[in-house]
């Protein structure tokens, strides 16, 4: 499914050249609930930009469904972002003056699929990610940050991604509506998704069934979850 | 493809109605001023070239001039220097002249039946109809006969028919004063259209032996004016005016010509490079707009762009091509320009008619107005419109998805 091997970024500012993976491999099986653990510096958003083909390695090899993605250009990239991933992002990103709807239905755009088609997948995918029927046409700026977050993660589905990638999706949220919307995960996982999640915290981290610490751009620890809770 | 860039594009902007109809009105006025403007100065153009034309065609213009160098007596002088001898030698002497028509006008108070009026009185022959472009609307003009014995006989332009009459009244048989002396109507020309300070319908012609004998007391003539053959004869037929009344008068040295001789060629000239300057002032007015216009697009396109970057990284991040989002802000920018365009070009015109009535000249809508106007927004909006978003679209969408 996932195969990374000797993953290498540099980031070069001027002449300062600073190393934010230093070589990193793993291997993730399809079905998978992976967390990325890893203080802020720790390499963790770059890998996460590498895994999400938003980003180039700079050297090493990174295999998606078997496919090699780290030699791809831009327009390559968004194809493989259209069709293999879905995204949920830490400030939503959504556009506020969308309605819930619209917002699902961004990912669809440019893709063919006709207007009925994209609103019946939306309405799938909303009611998949438990988002109430009520709310459906509603800005998204109106929504508490809960509903936001659920909206962002059936626009990451209506794609039918090969994996969610989910980069720090509780960082915006309070401690009872994060293991709301980590439950979610948790529901998306045992259908069968792939998810990658991206954290700082460990309490969020134990939600998934494996966890690869990441600390100063090498892979400190690879281990499943004991603690993973169901 | 297409509906969704279409769908896209009408969302963006009707999401933010305020911005999207400011811009829009910018371009409104900018263009609706450019057409409306040069409208009415082409417009001014023409109908000042078409009065011009209206007074005669292939027409040469002799007055009066200075006399220099000589004794002259006070208050009178210079201006009497032709007499109706000249015009009768031009027109037996010069090659190619097709009629010759002296005149002697002056403004005298008029009255008939209590009314009055102040206007131009015309002494003149009946090849004055041919020469100036005179017709006659009803009864008959001033034939040679009355010439011949000064009789006391008046033509009535249209205006003064109304003045001196009422509207459309029938004057013919009725009776006019001047300085003190009864003249009476045998004709109403017909119209000519035109107004204000250079009116050709108002006016009164009478025989040129008469108001020589009645009205200014003298043999002198104001004007003669002289139709040559057609066109190309005009230059060779002004010259040997020229020539002939040069050695007429005695006179040597063409510097030193008592007389002024012009040819309609020369008037329209100076005419339209008069309203050309005019036009060109009032276009540089209506240019200034349109920049205004252009620069609120600019504006519009590239406050959008930035406070929209976080938007294109989402779209990029979720797999939209490039190319996708350059399309839509320039669809965006398309629709705006365009848009207000069209609503401009309506505006000016109907803005051009309105201001048409008001002063009396026909404005004429160009079509090379309105390309300008609608070409220069057009491409300001697109340039400005595509630049910021070709640059948003070239980010990475990680860096646009963090822009602040």
């Amino acid at each position: 499914m996932i195969e990374c091997k000797n993953l290498v970024k540099i980031y070069k500012n001027g002449d300062v050249e600073t190393m934010a993976l230093k070589g990193v491999s793993f291997h993730i099986e399809e079905g998978e609930f992976v967390a990325i653990i890893g203080p802020s510096g720790s390499g963790k958003s770059t890998l996460m930009h590498i895994l999400g083909a938003l980003d180039s390695p700079t050297s090493g090899e990174y295999f998606l469904d078997g496919q090699e993605v780290s030699k791809l250009n831009d327009d390559e990239l968004s194809e493989i972002r259209k069709n293999k991933i879905g995204f949920v992002f830490q400030a939503f990103n959504l556009l506020p003056r969308a309605t819930v709807l619209r917002n699902v239905m961004l990912p669809l755009l440019y893709t063919g699929t006709s207007q009925q088609e994209r609103e019946e997948q939306a309405i799938k995918c909303l009611r998949y990610a438990g988002m109430e029927e009520s709310k459906f046409h509603n800005r998204s700026n109106q929504l508490s940050g809960g509903q936001m977050q659920r909206v962002a993660i059936a626009r990451a589905l209506i794609n039918n991604p090969s994996i969610i990638l989910a980069d720090e999706p509780t960082g915006n949220l309070d401690t009872k509506t994060s293991h709301v919307v980590m439950q979610a995960f948790q529901e998306l996982h045992r259908k069968g998704h792939t998810i990658i999640l991206i954290t700082h915290e460990q309490e969020i981290a134990e939600f998934a069934r494996r966890i690869i610490s990441v600390r100063d751009g090498v892979i400190e620890k690879d281990a499943i979850n004991e603690k993973y809770h169901a | 493809m297409l509906k969704d860039l279409f769908s896209e594009t009408i969302w963006s902007l009707t999401g933010n109605k305020i911005r999207s109809g400011l811009t829009i009105l910018g371009i409104v006025i900018g263009i609706a001023s450019v057409i409306a403007l040069v409208a009415i100065g082409q417009g001014a153009q023409n109908s000042i070239a078409a009065s011009i034309q209206s007074i005669g065609s292939n027409l040469i213009i002799i007055t009066p001039g200075a006399q220099r160098g000589m004794v002259v007596s006070a208050g009178r002088g210079s201006a009497e220097t032709l007499t109706l001898d000249d015009a009768n030698a031009i027109g037996s002497q010069v090659q190619n002249v097709k009629g010759v028509a002296p005149e002697v006008s002056r403004r005298y108070q008029i009255t008939a039946k209590g009314n009055n009026t102040n206007t131009q009185i015309t002494g003149t022959v009946p090849a004055y109809t041919d020469v100036r472009n005179v017709t006659i609307d009803s009864g008959s003009f001033i034939t040679d006969q009355e010439v011949k014995s000064s009789d006391k006989v008046a033509v009535l332009g249209p205006s003064a028919r109304d003045d001196l009459f009422g509207t459309g009244a029938d004057a013919i048989g009725q009776t006019v004063r001047i300085k003190g002396v009864d003249f009476k109507v045998i004709g109403v020309t017909q119209s000519k259209g035109g107004s204000g300070f250079m009116n050709p319908d108002d006016a009164v012609y009478i025989p040129l032996t008469a108001a020589q004998h009645y009205l200014s007391g003298d043999n002198f003539v104001t004007t003669i004016s002289v139709a040559a053959q057609d066109q190309n004869s005009m230059a060779a037929v002004q010259q040997a005016i020229t020539d002939l009344l040069l050695q007429r008068h005695k006179i040597s040295d063409p510097t030193q010509a008592d007389f002024n001789i012009m040819n309609q060629t020369d008037i329209v000239a100076t005419a339209s490079s008069i309203t050309g300057t005019f036009t060109m002032l009032l276009s540089s007015i209506a240019g200034i707009s349109l920049l205004v216009g252009g620069i609120g697009i600019m504006n519009m396109m590239l406050t959008t762009v930035t406070e929209r970057t976080r938007e294109i990284g989402l779209r990029k991040a979720v797999g939209t091509k490039k190319i996708y989002i350059n399309l839509q802000f320039l669809a965006e920018a398309v629709v705006l320009t365009f848009l207000g365009g069209a609503i401009g070009v309506i505006f000016g015109w109907i803005a051009s008619m309105i201001i048409s009535g008001l002063i009396n000249v026909q404005a004429q809508v160009s079509f090379s107005s309105v390309l300008l106007a609608f070409g220069v927004s057009a491409a300001v909006g697109i340039l400005f419109g595509f630049y910021p978003a070709r640059r948003a679209a070239s980010l990475s969408p990680i860096e646009a998805l963090r822009y602040e």
